[in-house]
């Protein structure tokens, strides 16, 4: 289990593609360079796309652990404005 | 203000692009957009910007619906033959979105109102059908400082070009004067094959969404023609000197927008 101190909590477990990973970018967009962004998403497609998605636009990818009830915690960092 | 949900899932597709994200979206409908004429061109650039989630369109056009606007004019349907094409407009775009504010003028543009109308407006395009307007709309953009997508299409062709103040040449700069009124066929003579709108009107909402998110290059200083027949597309440069032009260059000589004579049968269309 990664111990990440984060800013901002989100949690997509209630949201379908893309929308898992829209919600994710918007919240970061928020965000100022830097801080730290920890997810709840499920496993299957959003944890195998949003980490990516999230990485190809930049942000940095610090952990992604699983929580033992078919949901994931992702911790991102902000990368640029 | 943050985007809600619903708005989330509306514009995804638009919002997971890096190139316009959540800001850029914001951006859209928080933008004012004046469409003249909601014929052939103004028909789909309409759709794709209320689509689009552009706050505020303007939609200016003095006729009614007639039957042999609906080979090519998508925005209006069987039934909205007689109603003023601005309404059928409207009612199209806020069925497509609620989120779009449509402003309609039911009128002619001329010398007299055009500036005061693209005066509220952050991008004007142009999808007349004549020269007259279209100077009409050049200059008062000219006058106004408004940039604007001028398109034309005639038979098998279109041409666009986009006009920002201060980056590049004008419609004006490139054309001087309407031609002749008996000079040039009007589409009502010519003919016009319905997908041309589609292709070229789209491409002015193109545009629009691009000054607006301020995404990629511009059409300033450069003439896009397309010619279906042969299926080519050509970028012509423009020349780049505007000094000399009589309403964008140093030393103008039209102060106000010019009410040019249209060929009488441009007036019933």
């Amino acid at each position: 289990m990664t111990d990440i101190s984060f800013d901002e909590e989100l949690d997509i477990t209630d949201k379908q593609c893309p929308l898992t990973f829209v919600k994710a970018k918007v919240t970061l967009d928020e965000l100022d360079e830097g801080e730290v962004l920890k997810i709840r998403l499920n496993d299957g497609e959003p944890r195998e796309n949003v980490p990516r998605s999230l990485a190809d636009e930049g942000h940095e990818i610090l952990g992604l652990d699983p929580n033992g009830d078919g949901t994931y915690t992702l911790f991102v960092r902000k990368v640029g404005d | 203000m943050a985007l809600t949900d619903e708005q989330l899932e509306r514009y995804s597709r638009h919002i997971i692009l890096k190139e316009i994200g959540a800001k850029g979206q914001k951006k859209l409908l928080n933008a004012k957009v004046l469409i003249i004429g909601a014929g052939g061109l103004g028909a789909p650039a309409a759709m794709y910007l209320a689509a689009a989630g552009v706050g505020t369109i303007g939609i200016a056009d003095a006729d009614v619906v007639d039957l042999s606007n609906l080979q090519r004019q998508i925005i209006h349907s069987t039934a909205d033959i007689g109603k003023p094409k601005v309404e059928s407009a409207r009612e199209t775009m806020n069925a497509m979105n609620p989120d779009v504010n449509v402003i309609t003028y039911h009128d002619f543009v001329s010398a007299s109102n055009v500036r005061e109308l693209v005066r509220d407006y952050d991008f004007i395009l142009d999808g007349t059908d004549n020269f007259p307007a279209k100077f009409l709309i050049n200059d008062a953009c000219v006058l106004e400082g408004k940039p604007f997508s001028h398109a034309g299409i005639i038979r098998f062709k279109g041409q666009l070009m986009t006009y920002v103040p201060g980056r590049g040449p004008c419609y004006r700069c490139v054309f001087k004067n309407p031609p002749p009124k008996d000079a040039v066929p009007t589409c009502k003579q010519a003919g016009v094959i319905g997908a041309m709108g589609g292709v070229i009107g789209s491409l002015q909402a193109m545009e629009a969404v691009k000054y607006i998110t301020g995404v990629g290059e511009l059409l300033t200083g450069w003439l896009l023609t397309y010619d279906a027949i042969k299926m080519e597309f050509h970028k012509v440069k423009l020349p780049a000197d505007t000094h000399a032009c009589p309403v964008c260059g140093d030393h103008p000589t039209i102060l106000e927008p010019i009410d040019y004579e249209q060929a009488a049968c441009d007036l019933k269309r």
